[in-house]
């Protein structure tokens, strides 16, 4: 069996989700060049797991959130569990949600910046 | 306000909208990476991140508490992010073909001889974000966030095995990124070289 047969196994294979066949398991176990791949696949998905742990900083996000989220209507919440949302007139929703909604609008139109990199 | 995201949770579906806005606190900076590392770009991360923890928000008296609250917050960003990038594609025309061409660029030394894994994450990173789109959500979700390819086919729209498909075509294409070896992609033969090929 030549190696290139297993190219589209092996990164399956590295995390166990893909089993080998008895052919695939007796060539890889006697070519290192295989093992070897297998090997940096092991490496690259530890890496990609540790990628977990990191937060890129967004400034300002969370307000732009809970300015957002102040525009919901509750009565469209509400209705799914069917409960009382007296608290709020109609007219005092409707007014806060054409207020977020512009802010909304305003944030979607800010500048594209592509990433650098 | 209790510690406790299950409380803020259980608090937030009975309509406690300070505690939602606690959620929202404690949980934003994970759900705008997840979007960054979907998109790739700042300000969609950023309209994505919003929209998720709106739709959350709607959505959350039908959350029933049998999915972590975390992970059921990356599939709606997931969805979000899937719907965004196909509007994107629609209005700039660009190329979502998983089979698109990974941008062929290694722009330090040799990662062969690299032990430090801080410096592996940020090249890793950046060989993230020169993926397919299409590929990328799917390593992004199933090899960092550990959703379950059933997840992610449902929120990206695709089967199963498409998911499992693309998952295993995106790994081969990081590794051949992070770790060239003489006659990538086809190479049938060889040994690997000492160093890195630099890139055009
Ligand atoms: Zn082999």
């Amino acid at each position: 069996m030549p190696c290139d047969q297993l190219t589209d196994t092996l990164p399956g294979v590295a995390d166990g989700s893909v089993t080998l066949d008895r052919a695939g398991r007796a060539h890889v176990e006697a070519c290192l060049r295989c093992q070897a791949e297998l090997v940096r696949y092991r490496r690259l998905l530890r890496s990609l797991h540790g990628l977990r742990g990191e937060w890129v900083a967004a400034p300002g996000l969370l307000t732009e959130i809970l300015a957002a989220l102040d525009g919901v209507d509750p009565d469209e919440r509400e209705a799914r569990t069917g409960r009382r949302t007296a608290y709020l007139s109609g007219i005092a929703a409707a007014t806060a949600a054409g207020a977020a909604g512009a802010i909304v609008f305003a944030t979607r139109v800010r500048h594209r910046r592509p990433l650098a990199g | 306000m209790p510690a406790d995201i299950d409380e803020l949770v259980a608090l937030s579906t009975e309509g406690d909208r300070a505690a939602f806005d606690e959620l929202v606190r404690r949980t934003y900076h994970d759900t705008y990476t997840l979007a960054l590392r979907l998109l790739g770009h700042e300000e969609d991360a950023r309209d994505v991140t919003q929209e998720a923890y709106l739709r959350a928000y709607r959505g959350l008296p039908k959350f029933r508490g049998d999915a972590q609250f975390s992970t059921w917050l990356y599939r709606i960003t997931a969805n979000c992010a899937s719907t965004h990038l196909g509007r994107r594609a629609r209005n700039r025309h660009e190329v979502l073909d998983d089979e698109a061409p990974v941008a062929d660029l290694h722009p330090d030394g040799d990662p062969a001889g690299r032990a430090d894994q801080a410096a592996l994450r940020a090249e890793l990173t950046d060989a993230l974000r020169r993926l397919p789109p299409k590929l990328r959500a799917v390593v992004v979700l199933r090899d960092i966030y550990d959703l379950p390819h059933e997840s992610i086919a449902a929120e990206l729209g695709i089967s199963e095995s498409a998911a499992k498909v693309r998952l295993h075509r995106a790994r081969r294409k990081l590794r051949e990124d992070l770790f060239p070896l003489p006659g990538d992609p086809t190479a049938v033969e060889g040994v690997e070289a000492p160093g890195r090929a630099h890139a055009v």
